[in-house]
């Protein structure tokens, strides 16, 4: 079996979950995360750029839908307004860069701030800026269950979308360009295979953290809190706590995500607030299978591998596509990973 | 010395139609309380009150100094009250260590100590509570309410539906742990078992207690009085 000597390198991966040998569950995800690195690498020694901005795109979209995966997957608290802190995330990196590239202050008081161009920066400040808004419509989502909870999320995520397009001082309806990509240090950022590495590590990174945040007491009571919020209540945590906790941290993350399609774009637009992007956060998981440590890794990948093969051959590519949601819904529940890892994830 | 637990006068309802008309109990530290009668008594209505999943309707509930009042019911767990609902309820999809680590608060209890207490646990301890026998699932939610390091324990049915050889093994833990100086309030249908473990019952009729005594004075013409055996 081939797969055998890949366990080395399952071991250094970060869902290296079972203490003895490293599941099937263990090899899909290591074979994702090295198979999105090779071929990130493979195009780029092909010179296939293009390829490789694909690969960078479809990192980026995984970490948001990791974001998601932990409220969804885990908590299973079914948001349909995801895109706003994507948005945000979005938001916050165009609006740093256009600043600093302008010279216009953004504020300036209590201090004079110019803005930025510095990842580290505009991440950490995207992912507060996240997690700030998550806390907010968490809090007032969170008393709601079901698809009333589905309803809520979309409603502010519509309701971002559309001040945002409004909102001329930032381009409104047609977007704000980012005329240089912003920098990491030790990195040439507009080089693709320095930005597609960084992308790489960075959903490596979180996805890591995932894990770890999944098999903690806090990852363990979110996952309680899923199947029974009562029975969480008996062992005296308060469900509402631990999901919003979760939320917060969601939020954060596909934020994150949000900065770093701003800047492979260099451009931000409310598109990236709207509701479709929602709605392909929530199929990349069903896709991927909800729950699923790498789920949106494979999900974002299947979904951008056929929007670029069918794309091609039909403009009606999203039927196609349609129907092989459906066929994942009705004969494959835990999705591609559930498929081939196998093992049930739901109870 | 106040009660560890203790009930006055309570009532409650499930919406219009009520269910507790007024039931008092008390259970000493270190006591090991049976609460009795017939399917449709109150003894669950009871206890939900005193977990507060339930709201009461009137009437008081003290633990541990404290007036449970309008507690939620995870900060009156959180007093340490452990609960072991009617019905097996794990959480499934979490596996055995999964489920008890979640539960743990600091004490003396931890995933060792219950792995002591029921072995069968130690040896399912990475496999998900959804594919564990019925009896292995109770056990699991025994060993999750202890992980909290309750100060009371309450059993609710803990042995319903289970076979003999499975029924017994719960029962010597439930020995243990009363030996080991436990509080525990215990609801259950076999008599001769509650025997063996409760210092005092109270019986319930109609949301009422109506008894309350030793099991020795648990008369078998009582007991067919009140619980129909």
């Amino acid at each position: 079996m081939s797969p055998v000597e890949q366990i080395p390198a399952a071991g250094s991966e970060p869902m290296a979950a079972a203490p003895a040998r490293p599941s099937r569950a263990t090899l899909v995800n290591a074979a994702l995360g090295l198979g999105l690195l090779a071929f990130g690498l493979g195009a780029w020694a092909m010179g296939e750029v293009f390829m490789v901005t694909l690969a960078t795109k479809v990192a980026i979209l995984a970490i948001a839908g990791a974001g998601l995966n932990l409220v969804l997957g885990y908590g299973g608290l079914v948001s349909f307004g995801h895109a706003a802190y994507f948005g945000l995330g979005g938001y916050t990196a165009g609006i740093l860069a256009h600043h600093a590239l302008n010279y216009t202050p953004l504020f300036e008081w209590p201090f004079l701030f110019e803005g930025t161009t510095s990842m580290p920066v505009i991440w950490l400040t995207a992912m507060v800026i996240g997690a700030l808004a998550a806390a907010a419509i968490g809090a007032l989502s969170l008393r709601t269950t079901g698809v009333y909870f589905i309803m809520i999320t979309l409603a502010f995520g519509q309701m971002i979308f559309y001040f945002a397009i409004s909102w001329p001082a930032y381009g409104g309806e047609d977007g704000l360009p980012i005329y240089v990509r912003n920098g990491f240090p030790g990195l040439d950022t507009l080089d693709p295979l320095h930005f597609f590495g960084l992308v790489w590590a960075v959903l490596m990174a979180v996805l890591g953290g995932i894990a770890m945040l999944a098999r903690s007491r806090f990852g363990l009571a979110l996952q309680a809190a899923r199947q029974n919020r009562q029975r969480l209540m008996a062992v005296g945590i308060r469900p509402g706590g631990v999901l919003l906790t979760a939320f917060v941290i969601s939020g954060a993350i596909t934020a994150l995500a949000g900065a770093l399609y701003a800047d492979l774009n260099r451009f931000v637009s409310p598109s990236m607030l709207s509701w479709h992007l929602s709605g392909e956060l929530l199929v990349f998981l069903i896709l991927g299978g909800t729950g699923r440590l790498f789920a949106p890794l494979a999900g974002a990948g299947l979904y951008i591998a056929l929007e670029h093969l069918l794309g091609g051959v039909s403009d009606h590519w999203q039927f196609f596509f349609g129907l092989l949601l459906l066929a994942v819904v009705l004969f494959a529940r835990g999705g591609v990973i559930g498929f081939l890892a196998g093992g049930k994830r739901h109870g | 010395m106040s009660a560890l637990l203790e009930v006055e006068e309570l009532t409650a309802a499930y919406g219009q139609v009520q269910a507790l008309f007024g039931v008092s109990l008390k259970l000493e530290e270190g006591e090991a309380l049976a609460l009795m009668g017939r399917n449709g008594m109150g003894k669950t209505t009871t206890i939900a009150c005193i977990t507060r999943m339930l709201g009461a309707r009137s009437g008081r509930i003290a633990f541990a100094g404290h007036d449970l009042g309008r507690l939620p019911s995870h900060k009156a767990a959180r007093l340490g009250l452990g609960l072991v609902p009617e019905g097996r309820r794990a959480f499934r999809g979490l596996t055995v260590r999964e489920n008890l680590m979640a539960a743990a608060r600091k004490g003396e209890w931890t995933f060792d100590k219950v792995a002591e207490l029921f072995p069968r646990l130690a040896e399912r301890a990475d496999q998900k509570a959804e594919t564990l026998s019925g009896g292995e699932q109770q056990m699991l939610v025994i060993g999750r309410a202890l992980m909290t390091n309750p100060r009371l324990l309450i059993l609710d049915e803990a042995t319903e539906g289970l076979a003999p050889v499975v029924r017994q093994e719960i029962w010597a833990a439930i020995r243990a742990l009363k030996a080991r100086g436990q509080s525990i309030l215990i609801v259950d249908k076999s008599l001769k078992e509650l025997a063996t473990v409760a210092d005092r019952c109270t019986v319930l009729e109609r949301g009422r207690d109506v008894w309350h005594g030793t099991p020795a004075k648990l008369t078998p013409d009582l007991a067919h009085r009140f619980l129909g055996v």
